[in-house]
């Protein structure tokens, strides 16, 4: 029920909203923007750290010294992001092991892409290209949300995201240019990656569940059809610059809108992928559940030994 | 002098191997730790120890006149080419197993670099002085954990208990001398880890009788590792790490 300090509260929330100003933890907010945000910071967290898998995937395989230092710093920055994240979306009152059991029952969600499979070493070129490129626009777009933990996440986040669609572009562009049988495993990459990536910025506008009210309450800046296109703008000159035969033949300049015009998404296998039915959303879960499992007895070693301590501190006190 | 080069090369390549063959075992962790922290702290510690692995190598290459590459000595070496010392390569069972085996590590490391410090060579030297920073940092982290497990419940308890056991085995090597390497630590240009063996003991024993648990002075010695023989697990790790150089040769990546 709302109380008339609520109504209060409301009318000022809205201002500062409007004002541009950022929300802070410890700041009044409606308690439909704080679950929002923890849907989608959540999300956002599981992302990364579910992201690990199909990256980690290739760490003992990576075919230099080089290259296996750079993905294993990679995937540790992902990790590093998880963290930050969890921590961030914590500050709306939630535990990290609430939204890890969240994620582990299937409530949570996390970007679809990581429930494809990385079957070849391109895949972490194209990866690193196609995906952390689609995770930096929406987070460059991100870095104005309203909710200032949040801001100050991405605005970290991107630093090293950059650095990732970098390492991504080079794998791509080394292999582009090797051998014929390398060539075709960035064209084959990039052909598996580009559709997933497209899809990490979610329906349609006109399908959006969540769009209307994030982007008043400005957790969202931009709309999912917006950045999706602005992504295309950006990686087409780059799937020239590589050689690489376009992934959809529909892709086509429009000088008209100064934009390219692309094909339609398979919003049948995007709707599947989410709801649970991709080709690796079992097996991403099952190994998050499996590793959390295997580490209990470490964690309960933890607290126990704390526990220890504690009981020592108090018997010294007395 | 002619010798001398060959076996400070041969010395080089063992300490890559040792790095090298750990970081992949740490790299494993990725995404399977208890805590993400712990994820992010593994892989840390396997970064330092690609790093590691990467100097020796690039060094051991510039002795040898360039002819192979750092990639070619890690990627294009079979089992009884490869030369480090078995703890290293060793699977890493469960978390316990990776900590004991890694607080046993960072103990050795922590002395033998500073000792290596003293080389001689002043590449070998500069080399040493970086990893030993490194070492001590992971030794912060490896002790608490051992004793956190050793002190947390019966079960943590009883894991460290098995993992000593079987570390029994391989700690002894850590402690042996070639022929050849002695002829370098005579030329001061290395380390006669024999020396370090009370040292390093005092110090483990002295760690775990606090939580009071034992590891014996006389180890058993199961040593081959410099000569190439190995556990049946190497084989298996090179396998998958060699995978794209081996089955697509002489590419660039």
């Amino acid at each position: 029920m709302q109380t008339v300090n609520d109504a209060e509260e409301q009318l000022k929330f809205d201002q500062r909203i409007i004002d541009e100003q950022k929300i802070e933890p410890t700041d009044w907010m409606p308690d439909a923007y704080r679950q929002n945000l923890i849907r989608q910071m959540s999300q956002h967290a599981h992302s990364e750290v579910i992201g690990m898998q199909p990256e980690g995937n290739w760490i003992t395989r990576a075919p230099t010294l080089r290259r296996k230092a750079v993905l294993l710093s990679k995937v540790q920055d992902e990790a590093g992001h998880g963290l930050y994240l969890y921590s961030a979306t914590e500050s709306l009152g939630i535990t990290r092991s609430d939204l890890i059991e969240a994620l582990q029952s299937g409530t949570a969600k996390y970007a679809s892409i990581f429930n494809y499979p990385t079957l070849t070493w391109a895949d972490m070129g194209a990866i690193g290209w196609l995906v952390d490129g689609a995770a930096i626009v929406n987070q460059i777009s991100l870095q104005r949300t309203s909710y200032g933990p949040y801001a100050r996440a991405m605005v970290r986040i991107c630093k090293e995201e950059s650095f990732h669609q970098r390492q991504g572009y080079e794998i791509m562009t080394v292999l582009a240019k090797g051998s014929a049988e390398q060539k075709q495993m960035a064209q084959d990459a990039m052909n598996r990656n580009w559709w997933p990536s497209l899809m990490m910025f979610g329906p349609h506008d006109s399908d959006s569940a969540h769009s209307g009210k994030s982007m008043k309450w400005k957790i969202k800046r931009v709309s999912n059809d917006q950045l999706r296109q602005k992504f295309i703008d950006q990686t087409v000159p780059q799937i020239e610059e590589l050689g690489l035969d376009m992934p959809d033949p529909e892709l086509k300049w429009n000088e008209e809108r100064g934009s390219y015009d692309s094909g339609e998404i398979n919003w049948e296998e995007f709707y599947q992928v989410i709801n649970g039915s991709g080709p690796c959303n079992y097996q991403r879960i099952k190994h998050h559940k499996k590793a959390h499992k295997e580490g209990e007895w470490v964690r309960e070693a933890v607290r126990a030994y704390q526990e220890k301590q504690n009981a020592k501190k108090q018997t010294n006190v007395a | 002098m002619k010798d001398n080069q060959q076996n400070l090369i041969r010395f080089l390549i063992g300490l890559g191997d040792d790095s090298v063959v750990l970081s992949h075992r740490l790299s494993e962790w990725c995404s399977n730790g208890p805590y993400l922290e712990e994820d992010i702290a593994l892989s840390n510690i396997a970064l330092d120890y690609i790093g590691r692995a990467r100097m020796f190598y690039q060094y051991a290459a510039e002795l040898e006149g360039d002819k192979r590459t750092e990639d070619d000595i890690a990627f294009l070496r079979n089992e009884r080419e490869y030369t480090n010392l078995l703890i290293h390569e060793l699977p890493i069972n469960d978390f316990a197993f990776t900590m004991v085996r890694q607080y046993f590590l960072d103990v050795y490391y922590c002395q033998y670099l500073l000792q290596l410090c003293e080389s001689t060579d002043e590449r070998i030297a500069a080399i040493a002085a970086k990893a030993v920073k490194e070492s001590r940092y992971h030794l912060k982290r490896s002790k608490p954990w051992i004793k956190q497990l050793a002190e947390g419940t019966d079960e943590s308890r009883e894991r460290v208990q098995l993992a000593l056991d079987e570390l029994e085995n391989f700690v002894g090597e850590l402690f042996l001398m070639e022929e050849w390497e002695t002829q370098l630590a005579n030329d001061k240009l290395v380390v006669d880890r024999k020396t370090l063996e009370a040292n390093w003991n005092s110090e483990v024993q002295s760690f775990l009788a606090e939580s009071d648990m034992k590891f014996p002075d006389s180890k058993i010695q199961i040593r081959g590792g410099r000569n190439g023989i190995h556990t049946e697990h190497l084989g298996h790790m090179l396998s998958e790490m060699q995978y794209l150089q081996r089955s697509m040769p002489g590419l660039e990546w």
